[in-house]
């Protein structure tokens, strides 16, 4: 235990000097990447938005029950008892109990191959639609597949999250990170933004705007309420002295046909300009041109933001929307069309800001509990063992450099919680030197020479370290496993803790001792 | 050499541990019920992480003395958003923001609501609450805000759970795998034993129980274990050297040859942690006071717990290899 080889010797000092290297960045102005700081040390947000699932699959089955009633239109038609989304499922009832079979073989045609079409555990495409013939009833139920709905949330999530990229990026905040999270849940970390009610409106808008003729023959009470004709409906607008209009149901153009907003002033007011690409451009002139003279709704998730009346035709396929804006909400108006709307409804489920005052006030405790508990637990050593907790301690400081250069090094994030689990590591790396020195201590009075004294203590004493070790190093595991947020960060400072303690205490403080034993040649060891 | 501590501890301490057993059980079971008694009395004092809501640390610079935090009450109060507990923050380290008395706690109960509306709630109730006092206090600043659904703080419960019972069942496993299954045994009884009663503790204070109370339990959990293991190792060791002895006899030789270790390493860690505890600051003092309780009971029932339990499960005497 005490003989190292040439090679050996290299590899230990190549080790230590390369925690040295990544961690020296750090404290000294060599270049290189510093530790990367949580959010609740340099402050900023972390917020996670939960995507509307539920609302998704009823929009699809919505859907699928407007497809058959198209279906069933086709000649010969097949006249419907009922055809409603009740639950998780359409519900269809023929009306003559002849038309069953032709009825049910129309609508396979709505159940298509999932997604990409791959192949599920049996070799068979799996399907979007799951049908249940009840033929006594003359009811057909349709329901969407588990497949389906996976491939319905992934793309969801995916989608959304592509959206949010976009918004996020073009509103000049930097190096955020958004990432899925769970199955239904995207994270949205901003470094540096304390106040996060901008992006949480910026990513929780779901930005569908639509172009809707209005309808000023339809009367609206102050109340909202109104006689509403079939394909007319009533939508609150953003404007006191008109809070209600009525608005044809159908859009003249939609959002996705946007190839361009941005926002500009007209006349000293901040304004949104957009532009449509040739079918949008094509729509809008064609209605334009045919209702001079009306006003038109611009409709953003379902409210009205405002309703120009049309002077002339608009053929260019560009043009602006004044509206009651602000600069900045003309501008975030601009990029959220710009970026396109979220294919479904986003919701704050968890919401954490740290200012950047609380930040440095935490960085600066922790810096000063580190460097105590240091400094306490590095006399105590000293006072226990004197020469050899010299050893020990040497080992006490490259481990805090380690950790260091190990969380530079893997640029993992270093969080409050990630501090006190340092100051744990520092109270518990000296374990293992602890184990060895009393094993020391006891071979000696066995009547021992020092040099076999070590010998034995520092192998007598592996099993016990490393059993120990192997322990603490669960718990951080299931700890990083199924701990949540900044408490991640205590796991990670604890796992590398451990692992370097292990090196240091046992290889690095055994290449002292060995080289201290080589150099004077004690007669009695000093512990 | 004098500074060796050597001089302070006895040589080789023999104190009859194991004799001492019927006692350290009684002391056990009694601290047990009593922790349950506690849980299910008083409950335990569930932060925002478990419990969901709104919690705010706000700054002023005028001193939050008692004046203005009962105006920011009655402000509070009349948005109709439930008890609202409103704490000022001393802060005695010079430099720091909040030195004097210029921070406050805000803590508002979550919100009711079905599904998704309740979600949202929150967020409203936290809105609600930063527009109320920017209307008081123009120059108010947030230093933190957390807002949780129901939904979230519903999963961290669970999760809180499941990694305590996850790091349980490794640790039996781990035990079992390096050690005999009487040894194993032992150990999670001894675990089971240090977690109840840091739960009964917190019980008892009243402190908040968050998630890094979690994550110290979890600690508590490696370190007592490490305790154990390291009591254990030497334990096999000396029965399969001492044949002869009894098995009380043999536990106490390795309890006491190992106790100046167990006694030095939880000093060298409660050092650290007293550092954490007076100096961290107060979002690190309920993680460290749960774990400087949890390291005295964790090197408590190695000795006391741990090792007496082997005279009950019957551990084999014959050398065996694990």
């Amino acid at each position: 235990m005490l003989y190292f080889a040439h090679w050996k010797i290299a590899l230990i000092l190549a080790v230590s000097l390369l925690g040295i290297w990544f961690a020296a960045p750090n404290f000294s102005p060599l270049p290189g990447q510093t530790v990367n700081l949580g959010l609740d040390l340099q402050g900023g947000s972390h917020l996670v938005f939960e995507v509307d699932l539920p609302g998704v699959r009823a929009e699809r089955l919505d859907g699928l029950s407007q497809e058959a009633t198209v279906l069933f239109r086709q000649q010969p038609t097949i006249p419907t008892a009922a055809n409603a989304v009740i639950g998780d499922e359409v519900v269809i009832r023929v009306a003559r109990a002849e038309d069953m079979d032709e009825a049910f073989s129309r609508l396979q045609s709505l159940s298509r191959p999932v997604g990409d079409g791959s192949m599920g555990l049996t070799g068979v495409a799996a399907r979007t639609v799951d049908f249940d013939r009840d033929n006594a009833e003359r009811t057909i139920r349709m329901s969407l597949t588990d497949a389906a709905m996976i491939d319905i949330r992934d793309r969801t999530i995916a989608q959304s999250i592509e959206v949010i990229r976009r918004r996020i990026d073009a509103s000049g905040t930097t190096e955020p990170t958004i990432a899925r999270q769970g199955d239904e849940r995207i994270l949205v970390q901003v470094p540096g933004e304390s106040n996060p009610q901008r992006i949480i409106e910026l990513v929780g808008t779901t930005a569908r705007m639509t172009f809707h003729l209005v309808r000023a023959d339809v009367a609206v009470g102050a109340d909202g309420q109104g006689r509403t004709p079939p394909g007319v409906m009533i939508l609150q607008q953003d404007d006191l002295s008109e809070p209600y209009i009525a608005v044809e149901r159908r859009a003249m153009v939609s959002g996705e046909n946007l190839t361009y907003a941005g926002s500009t002033f007209q006349d000293g007011q901040p304004v949104v300009e957009f532009r449509f690409d040739t079918t949008g451009a094509a729509a809008f002139g064609r209605v334009t041109s045919q209702n001079v003279g009306r006003r038109f709704a611009v409709v953003l998730d379902d409210i009205v933001i405002s309703s120009p009346v049309i002077l002339g035709p608009i053929l260019g396929g560009s043009g602006v929307i004044q509206g009651n804006f602000t600069f900045e909400s003309a501008y975030d108006l601009a990029v959220l069309l710009q970026a396109g709307a979220l294919p479904a409804e986003l919701t704050v489920v968890e919401q954490r800001s740290v200012g950047p005052g609380l930040g440095q006030d935490s960085i600066n405790k922790g810096t000063i509990a580190v460097v105590i508990g240091f400094i306490a637990v590095m006399v105590f050593m000293l006072a226990a063992y004197s020469v050899f907790g010299v050893f020990s301690n040497l080992a006490l400081m490259l481990n805090v450099m380690l950790i260091l250069g190990a969380l530079s090094g893997l640029q993992a994030t270093l969080t409050l919680p990630g501090i006190a689990g340092i100051i744990l590591t520092i109270g518990m790396a000296v374990d293992a030197n602890v184990l060895i020195y009393e094993r020391i201590r006891e071979e000696a009075k066995n009547g021992r020479s020092p040099a076999n004294a070590i010998e034995k203590g520092y192998s007598e004493a592996l099993s016990a370290i490393l059993d120990a070790n192997i322990t603490t190093l669960i718990a951080a595991g299931v700890l990083y496993m199924l701990g949540a947020g900044p408490v991640r960060g205590f796991a990670v400072t604890l796992g590398i803790g451990i692992i370097t303690s292990v090196f240091t205490a046992f290889v690095f403080s055994r290449l002292l001792v060995a080289m201290w034993v080589k150099g004077l040649k004690p007669k009695k060891l000093p512990i | 050499m004098s500074l060796a501590l050597t001089n302070y501890f006895p040589d080789s301490t023999s104190i009859p541990f194991i004799k001492a057993r019927f006692a350290a059980f009684g002391f056990s079971v009694l601290m047990i019920l009593a922790s349950i008694a506690a849980f299910f009395s008083m409950g335990l004092n569930f932060g925002i992480d478990f419990t969901g809501g709104v919690t705010l640390e706000v700054r002023t610079e005028a001193e939050i003395d008692a004046a203005r935090i009962d105006e920011m009450r009655g402000v509070l109060n009349n948005l109709g958003l439930g008890a609202i507990e409103l704490q000022g923050l001393s802060e005695l380290t010079e430099g720091s923001e909040c030195y004097g008395n210029h921070c406050a706690l805000i803590r508002v109960q979550p919100q009711e609501g079905e599904g998704l509306e309740a979600e949202v709630a929150q967020q409203e109730a936290n809105l609600a609450v930063q527009a109320a006092l920017t209307e008081l206090y123009p120059d108010i600043e947030y230093r933190s805000v957390q807002v949780l659904g129901p939904k979230v703080s519903g999963e961290l419960v669970q999760a809180g759970i499941m990694s305590i019972v996850t790091a349980l069942v490794l640790m039996l496993v781990y035990i079992w795998f390096r050690f005999e299954w009487q040894y194993s045994v032992g150990a999670v009884v001894a675990l089971i034993h240090d977690v109840i009663i840091t739960i009964g503790m917190f019980s008892v204070t009243q402190l908040e129980f968050n998630l890094s109370t979690i994550a110290a339990i979890l600690t508590i959990v490696g370190y007592s274990m490490n305790d154990t293991v390291v009591v254990y190792d030497r334990i096999r060791e000396k029965i399969r050297k001492f044949k002869k002895k009894s098995l009380d006899e043999v536990l106490n030789l390795a309890i006491n040859k190992t106790l100046s270790r167990t006694i030095l390493t939880s000093l060298t860690t409660l050092v650290a942690l007293f550092s954490l505890w007076l100096l961290g600051g107060a979002a690190l003092q309920g993680f460290a006071f749960a774990m400087i309780f949890g390291i005295v009971v964790g090197t408590y029932s190695s000795i006391f717990v741990a090792a007496p339990i082997l005279m009950l499960t019957n551990v084999k005497r014959e050398a065996s290899e694990a």
